[in-house]
Formats: structure tokens, C-alpha cells, sequence
């Protein structure tokens, strides 16, 4: 899965906080672009169907090579304006609930779902703490973890905290090569536990957060190779490798049951974090 | 009502007995940190860790918190020697967990068992802010997630008493793992009909809330306890508010 092509040459000399600019780089194509490009007849989904609609969580129906499917990411957007109205790829709990139903939609109709993770983290204000947070990305976690579907997920820029995990619970988790997946943002993990956010260089260093230290820890699957410079450089050539990919893995979990897939992503994650046995005296 | 009132002084006797043992729980705080008055040991003790002249909630060691509910003060831990592999051979973190188990006594942040409670068998976890502000790494994932599924194969009502700063910043993306992995293992709990009762106490934020702590069948909180899922000092930091 991790093997790299010739034409994509990629720079393994980039240390991890130069694989964190270019995860923020904002030419990085993000989950709008991937539709377009990979997907036909997109049909978008929106609202929560009880409050708003919250356009941080982009989602809908789409044809992957003639085969429907659900379509699901966070969408940072491409333009200042946009940029706002998406909250800069923060969700809020009416983008996880949205998530929610447009999942259990997939479901119903039994169509594989692709999930596409590029947020900083989900929104921490105060308005969002009102509207449960905590328990709408609660909710998508524990509804990812039961789903009958095939579930691939895609961390393809920022994968921050809970707020990426909520729709990061696949069957398959792949990272694009210059993507990061953290428990935190590097500036958060150094102000958090160094009370000093201009650390967080030396952060992106111990927090094992590229795509390789991941691999090597057992929480992903496989890398996606970029071009030379990162994705940005050149998105064709990265959207075809991604093709490629998400081809080969929707085809291996689609001779999977329904109840197998279930198993499978309960035991993907139930076997992360290895722990000891102390001898003696605690 | 004269339930209620038995069982109450039978939880007081069952901490007296631990005061006589001299296993009672160590009262850290001494003056109330909500209404300033200067308390004792026994005041508070006595008053099961709530301030008695204002009502403050104060910190419960996950041991003590557990036998203060259970019929007898009595209960059968779990996993009590286990302990985490430092999976990110983070600086100084192995040498932080060493000094805090002496201290707590307590692998980790966590405290598992089978316990009864009005003569009912349940799974009860504890969580303990002594440890690392009890938050979430491998061990408390693992636990927790082992006692779940325990309790669904038993059919065992399920009682966790969170408390959590959120994630081990230590243990990285192991941390943020464990939400999904008890998420996930709550999922099959309640699929299966099991009641989990989820009782909030001071403060409940981060990794703890956007997880298991928030898929109770019944959810209880302390009076004034904090709970969200970034703390006020991200939300200040992050976006001014
Ligand atoms: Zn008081």
C-alpha cells in the first residue's frame, strides 16, 4: 500500500514541521476538489435536518466508477469568504449531527462511504459547547464504529483531534504522505503541556505525527504518495494514485458481509493502544 | 425513604471503619476552595466530600469513590497492574508515571471493579484527577473498554465516574485512539440492552467528553462541575472568547 512510484518521487528528507506547512498549505486540495475530480453526479446533502446546515462538513451521493456512494469530508473552502462561512475547517455539533444522518442514509441504502479528513479540530466556542460538542462527536464516533458499510477514510490535510477522529473511524484509514494525524494542534500540544505555544516545531517532532510514524504505530493503513513539493505541486497526479487506491480498497471490503465489516472496524481499533502488566507493588 | 437513610449510614460506618484502619481517604484541600472556610478531615468525610456549610463537590480518590457506593464499601478491582508501555517513548513520561503510582497507589488514572450497589451487581469504573488530570491514554482506554465489555457479556449495568483534563498529551494519537475504542465498545453495550449510568464530576472536558463520557443512558453531573469539550483555557486561547 505504502509503495512509492517513480513519477512521485517523493522528499523523505522533510521533517515533520515542514509536513505540518504543507498540510496547511491553502492551494492543498481539499475535499471539494476531490469530488470534483474523483466522483460523478454529485448530489450534496445538507443541514442536520434539525437546526442549520453547517457548510464545514461538506457530504452527499456521488458515483465512484458508476458505483453510488456516500461522500463525506471537511471543507475548509477555497476563497476568504468561503474560508468564513466554513469557520476555517472547524465544525460545529450541527456539522457532526449532519454527518450523522447523511451516514445513516449510506446505510440504509447500503453504499459504501469515503471519508475525507482535513480540519484543524472541531470548533471549541462557546456557542458550540452549548450545542454538545462533546456528545455529537461522540455520537458519529460510536455510529462510524457500528457501521454495516464499507468505511474508507482519507486523512488528506489536518487530521486534528476529536473533531477528525469523528469521521475517521474506517474500516481503511490511509493518509496522504505530507498529511499529519494528532491527538492535538502542535501549538496546543506545546502550550498544553509546556505553557508555550512557540514551541510547537519541536512539538510536530515528538508528537509522532506524519504519516510514517503512523504506519510504524499501527493507526493507519497505508500512505498515499505526493508529488514532489506536496499535493498542491501537482493535484492530478494525486488524484490518480488516490483513484487507484481507493479502488483496490472499496473492491477488497465489498466481498465483505455486512456483519464482518461491523467486526472488522471494531477490531481494528479495539486493538490500539498496547498497555503492561506490572509485577509487584504498584 | 428509610432505605435511603440505612443505606446512607451504612456507607458513613463502612468510612468510619476505613478512619479506624487508617486506610481512609487523605483530604488534600483543607480549605474549601468555593467558600473559603478552613475544613476538617472528618468534616468532609463525614459529609462524603461535599463542603458542608457551602455544598462543594470536592475531589474523590477513584477507589475511595467507588467504596463510598458500594454495598459495604466493598469491591473486586480489576486490572489493577496494568500500566502504560510509554508507546511514544515520550521525554521524562515513564519517570512522571513511576512517581505517581507510589503516590496513588493506582496503575493509572483509572480504577475498575465489580461491585454492588443496593444489592445489585453493576461494573463501576472511577476515574482520578490525581493522576495526570486524569486523562486518557492506553491504559484508561483499555480498562475501561475491558470492563464494557465485561459488563456486556455479564449483562451487568454500567456506572463510570468520569472526570478527565481530556487526553494524554503524552501518549499522542494512542490517546485519541482510546475514544474510539470505547466509543465503540459502549456501541455494543447498549446494542446489546445494557444501562450505563454516566455521572459527570469536576471537571469532565476534552477526549473523555467527546467520547464515552456522553453516550449515557442516564447522564448525571456534580452540582457545578465543569464539563465541555475544550476547556475554557482552549477556547480562550483559540478563538478569544
Ligand atoms: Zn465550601
Amino acid at each position: 500500500m505504502s509503495d512509492k512510484t517513480d513519477t512521485l518521487a517523493p522528499v523523505d528528507v522533510l521533517t515533520a514541521a515542514q509536513r505540518v506547512a504543507i498540510a496547511r498549505h491553502p492551494g492543498r486540495p481539499g475535499v471539494a476538489e476531490i469530488i470534483d475530480a474523483l466522483f460523478t453526479d454529485f448530489f450534496e446533502q445538507r443541514g442536520d435536518r434539525s437546526s442549520t446546515d453547517d457548510p464545514s462538513i461538506m457530504g452527499g451521493i456521488a458515483r465512484f466508477h458508476g458505483r453510488p456512494v456516500t461522500v463525506l469530508g471537511n471543507r475548509k473552502g477555497a476563497d476568504i469568504e468561503e474560508r468564513v462561512a466554513c469557520n476555517f475547517g472547524m465544525a460545529s455539533p450541527e456539522g457532526y449531527r449532519k454527518a450523522q444522518r447523511i451516514m445513516l442514509a449510506a446505510q440504509k441504502f447500503g453504499r459504501p462511504i469515503l471519508t475525507f479528513v482535513d480540519t484543524s479540530g472541531a470548533y471549541p466556542g462557546l456557542e458550540a459547547e452549548e450545542h454538545g460538542q462533546g456528545e455529537a462527536i461522540a455520537r458519529s464516533i460510536e455510529l462510524m464504529s457500528s457501521l454495516t458499510v464499507p468505511v474508507i477514510s482519507v486523512i488528506c490535510g489536518e487530521g486534528g483531534s476529536g473533531g477528525a477522529l469523528a469521521l475517521a473511524v474506517g474500516n481503511r484509514v490511509i493518509m496522504l504522505e505530507n498529511a499529519v494525524y494528532s491527538v492535538l494542534s502542535p501549538e496546543g500540544f506545546a502550550s498544553i503541556l509546556w505553557k508555550d505555544s512557540s514551541r510547537a516545531d519541536e512539538a510536530c517532532e515528538v508528537m509522532k505525527l506524519t504519516a510514517d510514524d503512523l504506519l510504524e504505530l499501527g493507526i493507519i493503513d497505508g500512505i498515499i504518495p505526493e508529488p514532489a513539493g506536496g499535493a498542491h505541486e501537482n493535484a492530478t497526479a494525486l488524484f490518480q494514485v488516490l483513484d487507484t487506491q481507493l479502488t483496490r480498497e472499496l473492491e477488497a471490503l465489498s466481498k465483505m458481509s455486512p456483519t464482518a465489516l461491523a467486526n472488522d472496524r471494531y477490531r481494528k481499533f479495539r486493538a490500539m493502544g498496547a498497555t503492561a502488566v506490572k509485577r509487584g507493588r504498584i | 425513604m428509610a432505605g435511603i437513610l440505612a443505606e446512607r449510614r451504612n456507607r458513613l460506618l463502612a468510612l468510619k471503619k476505613m478512619r479506624q484502619q487508617g486506610t481512609a481517604p487523605a483530604v488534600e484541600e483543607k480549605t474549601c476552595p468555593s467558600c473559603g472556610r478552613v475544613l476538617h478531615d472528618d468534616d468532609l468525610v463525614n459529609n462524603q466530600f461535599v463542603c458542608p456549610y457551602c455544598g462543594h463537590h470536592f475531589a474523590i480518590p477513584a477507589r475511595d469513590r467507588i467504596k463510598m457506593i458500594a454495598d459495604d464499601g466493598q469491591f473486586r478491582e480489576l486490572d489493577v497492574a496494568l500500566v502504560s508501555t510509554d508507546p511514544l517513548e515520550f521525554p521524562d513520561y515513564p519517570d512522571k508515571l513511576a512517581k505517581l503510582r507510589s503516590k496513588t497507589r493506582q496503575g493509572d488514572a483509572i480504577v475498575t471493579g465489580i461491585a454492588k450497589i443496593g444489592g445489585v451487581r453493576v461494573a463501576v469504573a472511577a476515574l482520578d484527577t490525581r493522576f495526570l488530570m486524569a486523562s486518557m491514554g492506553a491504559v484508561v482506554g483499555e480498562k475501561l473498554t475491558r470492563l464494557i465489555e465485561r459488563a456486556t457479556k455479564q449483562h451487568l449495568p454500567l456506572i463510570v465516574f468520569s472526570a478527565s483534563g481530556g487526553a494524554r498529551m503524552q501518549e499522542g494519537i494512542i490517546s485519541l485512539m482510546q475514544m474510539a475504542k470505547t466509543s465503540a465498545a459502549i456501541q455494543r453495550f447498549s446494542d446489546k440492552g445494557g444501562l450505563y449510568i454516566s455521572v459527570l464530576t469536576h471537571p469532565t472536558t476534552g477526549g473523555v467528553t467527546a467520547s464515552f463520557a456522553s453516550l449515557g443512558d442516564i447522564m448525571l453531573a456534580e452540582p457545578g462541575a465543569l464539563i465541555g469539550f475544550a476547556g475554557p483555557r482552549v477556547i480562550e486561547q483559540t478563538i478569544g472568547e
